[in-house]
């Protein structure tokens, strides 16, 4: 390689920060503009596909429905994933405990895993009276799982001299599992999280699909249904667009969560000079 | 046996692990108080298996170790891994006050002694840091400050310095020479280098495999302290041939 190529792949990586947002920007608007052209020279009317100016004006004249819905939606979401870590880590602790309970109960966190939400969701929202626990329950399905497996499979990557070394000064299995096996499994669990963020919306919006205009749920997916049926089609994209900013900042939020907790020390965060 | 009791004793040691393999066959082996020994040999002839049963890492599968020198009860052991085996997510000082914090010394209590021993392997300046800033040495001088915050009569060192560079060999043999004859320790130094086992040690046992087995027990007189004179002296020389030869017997003679 020559020194021109280097000097050019340094500048690529020095510049790698600003096109990580440019570029996907500079897609973004291309898109919106030839969505707004297409739909404006074809006069292509609303209820078949509103032009993005239509749907930024729907979202800002429907904000006031449109808001509490993404509360419920997101409190949902939040709910579920903090149930989800609770399940997902307990159960991951209860397994470091045991193999005898891993054994046990792991292919049934599976069956779970595998099994699609939507084809419960009607059995659950039929056997649980109250239709928030119903949909928590969907949502919590979803999202536990990436948690528990990321979880267990970190408990279980402690150095294995390192726990020998434990063992020669004599540690307790808590003095392990404190200061050895939960300090190794962090960047795992962290890893699940941020899967699991991202599923905990997808549980929520899935489960209040299942609820449905029967429920008296009022979260985004009902407001989807709704416009839906109404032919809404602007109140659908609105509703739609909201679901995805959503679920990118609790992705972004878990990445930053992650950045920070492991920034001093896990290949994943450290910045390497070179 | 004459002299001092001994500190530690295997008798008829065994030791066959579940897959069927066996590590270590009848071996006999009594270590004195404050002798550095190394146990030498080819890879696989149950050096590490007979450390870590010293640590009491597992145990014989038949015959017994005995601790005459501390009325039965295994002394308190500093141990040292090939690989550094610090917890990345803790600060050295972190590392290093380890064996400490799981006894229950408090943060403060601590303090000094870590910071003593990180003194004493040259590394004063560095509690704050995280093992990935530091060199492959740098992570073996604090593994081995580990090893001695708790100032043990006993260090068990596993070939500690296998992998660095041979710069980095000398100095660390040589700074733990400083620390063993500045102390009342005793040394059990795992290596399968013919040239730092005489360089450091004043007994070298000599094993083999298949089964494991003490084939040879060499002492090496030659004065402390010992300097990069010593390295190119006529004395160094004619040990290192001795010993190799010993250990080519118990290769089976093989190239
Ligand atoms: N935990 C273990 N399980 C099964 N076999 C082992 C285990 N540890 C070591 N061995 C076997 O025992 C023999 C001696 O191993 P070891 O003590 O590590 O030798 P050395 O340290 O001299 O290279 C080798 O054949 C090795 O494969
Ligand atoms: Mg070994």
């Amino acid at each position: 390689m020559t020194t021109r190529d280097l000097d050019d792949i340094s500048a690529l990586d020095r510049a790698l920060p600003v096109l990580r947002i440019i570029l996907p920007l500079a897609i973004f608007v291309l898109v919106i503009c030839g969505w707004e052209y297409v739909v404006r020279a074809n006069g292509i009317p609303p209820y078949i596909l509103p032009a993005p100016s239509v749907i930024a004006q729907t979202l800002v004249s429907d904000w006031p429905s449109l808001w509490p819905s993404l509360v419920v939606t997101l409190r949902l979401t939040f709910l579920a994933l903090a149930a989800a870590v609770v399940g997902g880590v307990g159960l991951a602790l209860l397994f470091a405990q045991s193999r005898l309970i891993e054994l046990s109960l792991f292919p049934y966190a599976v069956m779970l895993q595998v099994t699609p939400v939507i084809s419960i969701a009607p059995l659950i929202i039929i056997y649980v009276d109250n239709t928030t626990a119903a949909l928590l329950i969907c949502a919590w399905i979803v999202a536990f799982f990436p948690i528990l497996a990321n979880t267990t499979l970190g408990l279980n990557s402690a150095d294995h001299n390192l726990v020998n070394l434990f063992q020669l000064y004599g540690a307790s299995r808590w003095q392990i599992l404190w200061n050895l096996r939960l300090p190794a499994a962090m960047p795992y669990f962290l890893g699940g999280l941020r899967i699991a963020g991202g599923l905990s919306l997808i549980g929520a919006v899935v489960a209040e699909f299942a609820a449905g205009a029967g429920g008296t749920a009022t979260g985004l997916a009902f407001r989807i249904l709704e416009a839906g049926y109404r032919l809404q089609i602007p109140r659908l994209f609105a509703a739609l667009i909201l679901i995805s900013v959503a679920g990118i900042l609790i992705f972004l939020l878990f990445s930053a969560i992650s950045h920070l907790a492991l920034r001093h020390w896990h290949e994943s965060a450290v910045k390497r000079e070179q | 046996m004459h002299g001092p009791a001994p500190l530690v004793a295997f008798g008829g040691v065994d030791k066959v692990f579940a897959n069927g393999t066996t590590a270590l066959k009848g071996l006999d082996l009594a270590i004195e108080p404050g002798q550095f020994v190394s146990l030498l040999g080819p890879s696989g002839c149950g050096k590490s298996t007979a450390l870590r049963l010293l640590a009491g890492l597992g145990r014989p599968t038949s015959g017994r170790i005995d601790w005459p020198g501390t009325s039965g009860r295994p002394p308190e052991i500093g141990f040292v891994f090939q690989e550094p085996t610090l917890m990345p997510w803790a600060t050295v000082f972190d590392n290093v006050r380890l064996p400490l914090k799981l006894k229950g010394v408090s943060k403060g209590q601590a303090r000094g002694v870590v910071e003593a021993a990180l003194a004493r392997v040259g590394l004063a300046g560095f509690a704050g840091v995280y093992p990935r800033e530091l060199s492959g040495g740098m992570k073996m001088r604090v593994s081995i400050a580990r090893a001695l915050v708790t100032s043990p009569s006993l260090m068990l060192l596993d070939e500690p310095f296998a992998a660095l560079d041979e710069i980095t060999r000398f100095r660390l043999n040589n700074d733990l020479l400083t620390v063993w004859q500045d102390n009342p320790l005793t040394v059990v130094f795992v290596t399968h280098s013919v040239y730092e086992s005489v360089y450091l040690s004043n007994r070298i046992v000599v094993m083999a495999a298949r089964p494991g087995r003490v084939v040879a027990d060499i002492a090496i007189d030659a004065p402390y302290p010992r300097t990069e004179a010593f390295r190119t002296s006529d004395l160094y020389n004619s040990h290192c041939r001795a010993v190799s030869a010993a250990l080519h017997q118990a290769m089976g003679g093989a190239a």
